[in-house]
């Protein structure tokens, strides 16, 4: 009885940017069923009516004052990525419509 | 078949708050690539969004005038989806629950005026610009626009043609730059527009599938692909073909619209509110402070000025176009202009040589009490009108007022009888031609004398006076 | 002063050194030595940055020299888990993605214990993303207990928990996001804090999920928990989550007085579920207290049974988002077979997280996905409003409930990897604490027949960390717990 089938594990695979080979996927059809399962306890619990929790704290309007104030600077910013054109972050080339 | 469009908009608009939406990155990303940026905009590892409260202030100053229902209570989430542009691969903004909903608008369309239902406003991230080389096989990403507020504006499904979509935009702009939120510059893309466009068989109420057409760079651009669109639509409809639901661009040069993305590779994208943002509480009375400060909009502002200042509804239109047009002719007025006289000046003359000097209302170098003195001097005959119009330019661009030039230059216009009638002796004397001509029934003529005796003054002679003189002793 | 200077307290190197028997360079180096000696046998630090930290040390000792105010902590030496940013170093949260990664800023904590004078000393082990209970997922290395080198330190600050257990630092820094502060503190014998949501920034601490994270101390006792606090608590303008409470002084919950304070404990707490020894170990910690004049009464918290699925659909939910920003564009790990955009990110991730991190981005993005929403992020924030509810009722009847921090004392290397559902039940206490945003502290309870050290858990109102300090204090007077030092040289 598994909860979670391989199509399940490929589609939310494709979402999440990850490649499963053959035998991680099979773990991971696995481990998930079974955590699925695990969490299926919270349906004996019949919550109609109880609002679900926005925050744990009841705190609202926390706004920063519209000012302006420090940015890094170019070197800064492109410091880590793998790889840049010393203005620019550069990717593979990204086609047009793609999102 | 005949058919009917049914058209909703959505537009995004980038507001101009000094600090970007969830950073204190300055707002402008006209700045050399990836300077405008800090860990919060570039999305870090650790970093936590704070909510600017101009953004907060200004959506609602945009719902209001929008007729909109402010939410109470109203949240941040997390729309879900993987883009280089998108820096934490999120972007912050609101679901289910958005700040502004349920308003409408008015707009003009042919015979009178329409409705237009604004579904909801809400506040969101703005994305990354993308830049590809031509030749290359990477694209550079620049994150100076990430984090720049965005508000995304939706209406019903209410708009009936390309036209009606045309009034919205442009009278939606207007609202916008009255507010002073956003430049609205569509090239610029800090204004957005879709339209999601179908068509069904005239009177029938059920939707067709409808597409969406994006990345259009104009209002005008917006009215084609519209135009296009529903014509492409009748076209498949009338073969007999379906139509599919997806995702067309517009491409301005050839002027057709085409496919970019179809529904199967639409989005789960996940949303969630966001945990590291709070809710947006907006009480009755920090509603009603902002409402207190909204500017009055163009449509009131167009009526009262119809009524108050007897304006055409063209004149009025024209005046009221940009906030500070009207600003400038109102304060024109008060300077004591008379109400037509000052909307001529400003909509003619005023208008023509700040477009020949690439200057905005706004920078006028000439001040409205300037102008409305200049009028003035006009009305009680200090100086003629021909003259006026000379004096115009030379106040743009010497900044000196109307009263000053005239003095300096002695354009005070003759008005004296006695200087005048001898003046106008002197051309009779030298033309007995015409005026032999004149007394033949030449009316022509008439038009002659008057010329030489306005070059005589250097232009100076009081028309009327000088009208009055010349058939009093023409007839003598 | 005597020669083991690592051995000290904050409070007691912070006296020292203002009295002049000791400086910051004394106690800095003779860390540094400890860290030397024990390291290679217990592997708590990925960095040891022990060029700066004596650069730090000689800094502070000259602005104590010039008879400036150096700060609370001046001369503490202080290590941080390695999800910190920090601009010195790297910040690469023990993942192969972020390997290598150096933060362009300092967090709001991390600022704030420099301004009070502390000396780094490095970066400290844990699982990846902090996901794990036994720091086995650090994609770096193995930290071990210093209590029985064959077993794991807990996690997921499991390098900041033996670290300090083997005196490699006189406090450490960690974050708890279902327990990962108070387990490893438990199965090392130390002090472990997790403060109530909001009352420390989150700033700069790299998110595993936002709505449970918090950063918090460990440390070797109550009077240094107060020290820390009284640091790092407080309102931080970058942090939209951190309240605007006023911050107590914490010094002032340090006194021996519990008489009449009422102690929870929760009969779901202690069924079946709880190993003899472990009980036992628990319920003697109580009877100090109690023989100090506190008083017992049984509380109920009635939806601790879902605790651990709620916890695993939220956690799991806001890390799917979290983690979505390491794509190897501006920072972190690129594939370098990445030819397209869709390429770079699915090598990168693939390649870049660890097993437990893919897992839990799966079930995370799985409970958010179209369709399933309804059913499994918004049925456990219900449930997580339940849970909540049920320490708001318990509290009516008592000022703190205590409990085991664990099931069980610390466990060998590989004993639960393979399952990680049964990872995932060892935070069984913790983790609901988490869900309820309450404070929550493990403090050491003696040790079991295997020479390993049990700790309970004391839990608080929200914002009232001084009431598990006071009685953290007072059960330090009374125990005889301290005299007890991890068997390592």
């Amino acid at each position: 009885m598994s909860r979670i089938t391989e199509k399940d594990v490929d589609y939310v695979a494709g979402l999440a940017q990850l490649v499963l080979d053959g035998p991680t996927k099979a773990k991971m059809v696995k481990d998930l069923g079974e955590i699925l399962g695990y969490i299926d306890k919270l349906n004996e619990l019949d919550t109609t009516g109880v609002e679900p929790m926005m925050h744990v704290l009841d705190m609202s309007n926390v706004y920063r004052q519209d000012v302006v104030g420090e940015s890094l600077t170019q070197d800064q910013a492109l410091k880590n990525a793998p790889k840049t054109d010393g203005a620019y972050f550069l990717v593979p080339r990204i086609l047009d419509g793609e999102h | 078949m005949e058919y009917e469009a049914v058209i909703g908009m959505e537009v995004h608009v980038e507001i101009n708050t000094k600090s970007k939406v969830f950073c204190a990155c300055n707002n402008d990303f006209h700045a050399p690539p990836n300077t405008h940026v800090c860990p919060v905009c570039l999305g870090m590892p650790g970093v936590l969004p704070v909510l600017n409260i101009g953004m907060v202030e200004a959506s609602v100053a945009v719902g209001l005038a929008l007729n909109c229902k402010i939410s109470r209570w109203s949240k941040m989430d997390r729309k879900n989806y993987f883009y280089p542009d998108l820096a934490k691969n999120y972007q912050i903004s609101q679901y289910d629950l958005p700040l502004c909903h349920d308003g409408e608008m008015e707009i003009d369309i042919e015979g009178g005026t329409k409705r237009i239902g604004i579904t909801r406003a809400h506040m969101e991230e703005d994305t990354a610009r993308n830049t590809h080389t031509i030749g290359t096989r990477e694209s550079g990403v620049d994150f100076n626009r990430c984090g720049v507020p965005l508000l995304e504006i939706v209406t019903e499904p209410d708009i009936r043609s390309a036209d009606e979509a045309f009034a919205y935009l442009t009278a939606l702009k207007q609202i916008l730059q009255y507010l002073d939120v956003s430049d609205c510059n569509m090239e610029e893309g800090s204004l957005r527009a879709e339209a999601n466009i179908s068509i069904r068989p005239k009177g029938t109420v059920e939707f067709g599938t409808k597409t969406e057409v994006k990345n259009v760079a104009s209002f005008s651009g917006v009215h084609k692909a519209i135009d296009f669109e529903i014509r492409r639509q009748r076209a498949a409809l009338d073969k007999g073909d379906a139509i599919v639901q997806e995702t067309r661009g517009w491409d301005a040069d050839k002027g057709i619209t085409f496919v970019q993305r179809s529904k199967e590779s639409a989005h789960d994208y996940r949303y969630f509110p966001d945990p590291d943002l709070v809710p947006v509480v907006v009480d009755e009375a920090w509603e009603q402070r902002i409402r207190e400060s909204l500017p009055e909009l163009p449509r009131a502002r167009n009526h009262r000025f119809q009524a108050e200042y007897a304006l055409s509804p063209y004149d009025a239109g024209v005046v009221t176009s940009t906030r500070a047009m009207a600003d400038y002719y109102e304060a024109t007025v008060k300077a004591g202009a008379p109400a037509k006289l000052a909307a001529n000046w400003i909509m003619g003359d005023l208008q023509g040589m700040l477009v020949e000097r690439k200057l905005d209302i706004a920078q006028c170098p000439v001040t409205a009490a300037s102008l409305g003195e200049m009028i003035r001097l006009i009305e009680d005959g200090t100086i003629n009108g021909k003259i006026a119009k000379d004096l115009l330019p030379e106040m743009i661009d010497s900044g000196k007022s109307a009263d000053l030039l005239v003095k300096e230059k002695g354009l005070v216009q003759i008005s004296d009888r006695g200087e005048l009638e001898a003046i106008v002796r002197g051309v009779l004397d030298a033309n007995p031609g015409p005026v032999e001509d004149f007394k033949a029934g030449k009316d022509r003529a008439k038009g002659f004398l008057v010329g030489q005796i306005m070059k005589a003054t250097k232009g100076k002679g009081n028309p009327k006076l000088v009208n009055e003189i010349l058939e009093r002793l023409l007839a003598s | 002063m005597g020669q083991e200077l690592f051995r000290l307290k904050a409070h007691e190197i912070r006296g020292a050194i203002r009295r002049g028997e000791t400086t910051a360079t004394e106690v800095t180096q003779s860390v540094l030595g400890r860290i030397g000696a024990v390291e290679g046998k217990v592997q708590a630090y990925t960095e040891i940055w022990g060029d700066y930290a004596q650069q730090r040390a000689a800094d502070i000792d000259r602005r104590i020299k010039a008879g400036e105010d150096p700060g609370p902590l001046a001369g503490v030496p202080i290590g941080l888990k390695d999800n910190y940013c920090t601009t010195e170093g790297t910040t690469g949260c023990c993942s192969k993605i972020l390997k290598g990664f150096r933060s362009p800023y300092n967090g709001t904590v991390v600022e704030k214990l420099l301004d009070a004078g502390a000396v780094f000393l490095g970066k400290l082990n844990m699982d990846e993303f902090a996901m794990g209970s036994s720091t086995e997922n650090s994609s770096v290395q193995k930290t071990r207990n210093p209590w029985n080198l064959r077993c794991v330190p807990g996690g997921s600050s499991g390098g900041a928990a033996a670290g300090i257990a083997a005196h490699e630092a006189a406090v450490t820094m960690g974050s708890d996001t279902g327990g990962s502060i108070r387990q490893p503190a438990a199965l090392c014998g130390c002090l472990g804090l997790k403060p109530t949501y909001g009352r420390v920034s989150r700033y700069g601490l790299v998110a595993f999920a936002s709505s449970l994270d918090q950063i918090g101390p460990f440390t070797k006792d109550a009077e240094d928990m107060a020290l820390i606090m009284g640091v790092i608590a407080g309102r931080d303008p970058r942090d939209s989550t951190s309240a605007d409470i006023p911050v107590p002084d914490y010094s002032k919950a340090l006194r021996d007085d519990i008489k009449g304070l009422r102690i929870g404990l929760p009969k779901e707490c202690f069924t079946d579920a709880l190993g003899a020894e472990m009980r036992e170990k628990i319920l003697a910690a109580v009877e100090v207290l109690k023989a100090q004049g506190a008083q017992v009464v049984e509380v109920s918290l009635p939806h601790t049974e879902y605790a651990i699925a709620v916890y695993y659909i939220i956690c799991t939910a806001e890390a799917s988002a979290n983690l979505a920003r390491f794509d190897g564009v501006r920072y972190g790990y690129r594939h370098p077979d990445a030819k397209s955009v869709e390429d770079m990110y699915r090598l990168s991730k693939s390649h870049g997280y660890g097993p437990e991190v893919q897992r839990r981005i799966m079930l995370g993005t799985y409970v958010l996905s179209s369709g399933y929403y309804d059913a499994y992020y918004l049925k456990a924030q219900k449930v997580r409003a339940l849970i909540k509810k049920d320490f708001e009722d318990a509290f009516q009847s008592c000022d703190i409930i205590a409990t085991p921090t664990t099931p069980t004392p610390a466990f060998e290397f590989g004993a639960k990897t393979d399952d990680p559902l049964e990872m995932y039940l060892s935070d069984i206490y913790t983790s609901s604490i988490n869900l309820a945003g309450i404070p929550g502290m493990s403090i050491p309870c003696g040790l079991t027949a295997s020479k390993l050290p049990a700790g309970l858990q004391l839990l608080g109102k929200p914002f009232d960390e001084e009431t598990l300090i006071r009685v953290a204090y007072a059960y330090e007077k009374h125990s005889g717990w301290e005299r007890a030092d991890a068997p390592i040289t």
